[in-house]
């Protein structure tokens, strides 16, 4: 007797979000990246259409990270000095989806920059590279507001993922991707109502759904990531029963929880016995990636060159287009 | 829970004039009325003073379905009635309703199939209406049988225990509560449960809160539908808040408007 797989049958599908906009849509990318759109679980084939692949982001600041190890600093290079450089070889040499631009430096407590110089590394990312691009402003509400409608300004046209919405920080940043025609990053804190809660919020702006991305907050193994996972889980499933509020594709800062992570960064030479800490910083950001691509994760932020090719090679082999 | 509507009915007098008139933009704005307060679906039925109720059956879904593709019941005791309003039909159709008589059954339960329909099935028969749980299930029972051996999915039925006014049938209520836990258990999978709400506090002086009370404690014991006014807020926003506590829906501030934008 053979045995039948229970299958689930589901009443609604995650939104599918454009990142990016070509020539003949108003913008300068060589091509767009659609995200999400899935009818079912990750990877769940018979269940559900899953049209898109998750894509991967590398991360990149407008300046050179000083509390990065070095053994993730060495592997990008000497680029890491200049944004504009340094997008151009995670396109090229890395292969990255999207680039992902923190504005770190515009910080009261980091550099402070003015608005315009951050406004011209926009411009020159923009300029230098070809695929889509995530802004992402410094975390600090106040100078947030000032720096990313400029930023989303400069970028009109090319439809860009622009963030960070949060429940008590979200009518600028929604005010200004109606405006310039940009999506947006609603982040909440491990916290399955307040993603709801924002997403309403948000669309009640007349910020069209699937013009919406979900950054759940996760934690790195070791760091919450069984957590963050239930919560996207849940998420997930309540989505794909049909509330709308929570049809949105997730990003997923991996590469920022990764290597805060002790396990990451502490040195060889501290603990022995962990083994190499090349290689255990690139397992750690490639371990908690391919976990949360199980939770339902539809844009992956990572940093390591090497994590980020490994979980390619691992979607790769997930959505079955890899010939061995 | 899945909320029917109940306002087009040829029973209000704006609906019957209406329906006389054929001045759709009544029937139209009572139909987005009802989906905007939280229905997910619309009754029709033409009414006792309808003359013509296969021409006005038509003439009423072609309506509604101009401005909603929501699922829409057809309601009426003619089962001539039901299948012309079955072949206007495009959006999605429930058939409202069968007894649990099987001269009167089989036929609707074809025209289910035929028409890839929802079925309602009231238990009561031609003997009258039941007065306790066991003539309840009895009734349900007999209906599932019917359905299973035509081929009805009966996940595609929806039992109705017939609620009786609670000023009429004081007694009964515990035992329409009851019945409606113990319909699911009579096969697997379970058939759905529906009732018609305003039945309740047909005759009180207190209709709304008698409605609003005996929904919650029906939800409670695992109703799934009910055809019931909707531009009743508190009594839509009752629903809504048991569903959350049932776990049906993920909590957020704004969870009433959430529900009423899915």
């Amino acid at each position: 007797m053979t045995v039948e797989l229970v299958k689930e049958k589901w009443s609604n599908a995650v939104a599918t979000v454009v990142i990016g906009a070509t020539k003949e849509e108003g913008g300068t990318r060589s091509q767009a990246v659609e995200c999400a759109g899935e009818e079912g679980l990750p990877f769940l084939f018979a269940e559900g259409k899953i049209t898109h692949r998750p894509v991967i982001a590398m991360e990149i600041l407008d300046l050179e990270p000083d509390d990065w190890p070095q053994s993730l600093t060495s592997a990008i290079g000497d680029v890491i000095k200049n944004p504009v450089d340094w997008a151009l070889k995670c396109e090229k040499e890395f292969k990255a989806d999207l680039i992902c631009l923190r504005l770190q430096g515009a910080h009261p407590d980091a550099l402070n920059k003015p608005v315009d110089e951050l406004v011209k590394t926009v411009k020159d990312v923009l300029k230098a590279t070809a695929i889509p691009l995530i802004i992402l402003g410094c975390g600090e509400d106040k100078r947030d507001n000032e720096i990313l409608p400029r930023c989303a300004e400069a970028a009109k046209g090319e439809r860009i993922l622009i963030g960070e919405a949060v429940q008590g920080n979200y009518k600028t940043l929604t005010a200004s991707a109606l405006a310039d025609g940009h999506n947006i990053i609603a982040q909440s804190p491990i916290d399955i109502n307040i993603a709801k809660q924002l997403n309403i919020l948000i669309s009640d702006m007349a910020l069209p759904l699937e013009r919406i991305v979900i950054n759940p907050t996760v934690g790195a193994l070791g760091y919450g990531l069984e957590y963050a996972y239930s919560i996207m889980e849940r998420a997930r499933l309540a989505a794909l029963s049909g509330d709308k509020m929570l049809a949105m594709p997730f990003i997923c800062f991996v590469g920022l929880e990764a290597w805060r992570a002790k396990e990451a960064k502490a040195s060889t030479e501290e603990f022995p016995a962990w083994g190499s800490q090349v290689q255990r910083g690139i397992i750690w950001e490639a371990l908690t990636a391919t976990t949360f691509l199980q939770a339902g994760a539809d844009i992956l932020v990572m940093r390591h060159p090497k994590s980020a090719e490994i979980v390619r090679k691992h979607i790769d082999e997930l959505m079955g287009s890899l010939t061995v | 829970m899945f909320i029917i509507g109940e306002l087009i009915n040829g029973m209000y007098k704006d609906i019957a004039k209406a329906i006389q008139a054929k001045d759709k933009s009544v029937i139209q704005r009572r139909a987005l009325e009802q989906i905007e307060a939280g229905a997910d679906a619309l009754d029709v039925n033409c009414g006792p003073a309808s003359k013509d109720p296969v021409n006005d059956i038509q003439w009423l879904i072609n309506s509604i379905q101009e401005v909603t593709a929501k699922p829409i019941a057809v309601d009426s005791g003619r089962p001539q009635v039901i299948e012309a309003g079955l072949k206007v039909l495009k959006n999605k159709a429930i058939i409202n309703s069968a007894t649990a008589d099987e001269e009167k059954l089989e036929p609707l339960i074809a025209l289910a199939i035929k028409y890839n329909a929802r079925l309602i099935g009231l238990t009561i028969s031609k003997k009258g209406i039941p007065q306790n749980k066991d003539q309840r299930l009895e009734l349900a029972a007999l209906i599932i049988a019917s359905a299973q051996g035509k081929g009805l999915p009966v996940e595609d039925l929806y039992l109705d225990p017939i609620v009786m006014p609670v000023n009429v049938a004081q007694p009964q209520m515990k035992d329409i509560l009851e019945s409606l836990r113990e319909f699911k258990i009579i096969s697997d999978p379970a058939p759905k449960t529906v009732v018609g709400l305003s039945n309740v506090s047909q005759g009180t002086c207190q209709r709304s809160l008698v409605n609003r009370t005996f929904l919650i404690m029906a939800v409670a014991c695992g109703l799934d539908a009910a055809i019931l006014d909707p531009l009743d807020k508190e009594l839509v926003d009752s629903a809504i808040t048991s569903d959350l506590i049932l776990n049906k829906h993920i909590y957020c501030d704004s969870f009433l408007d959430a529900y009423r934008k899915k």
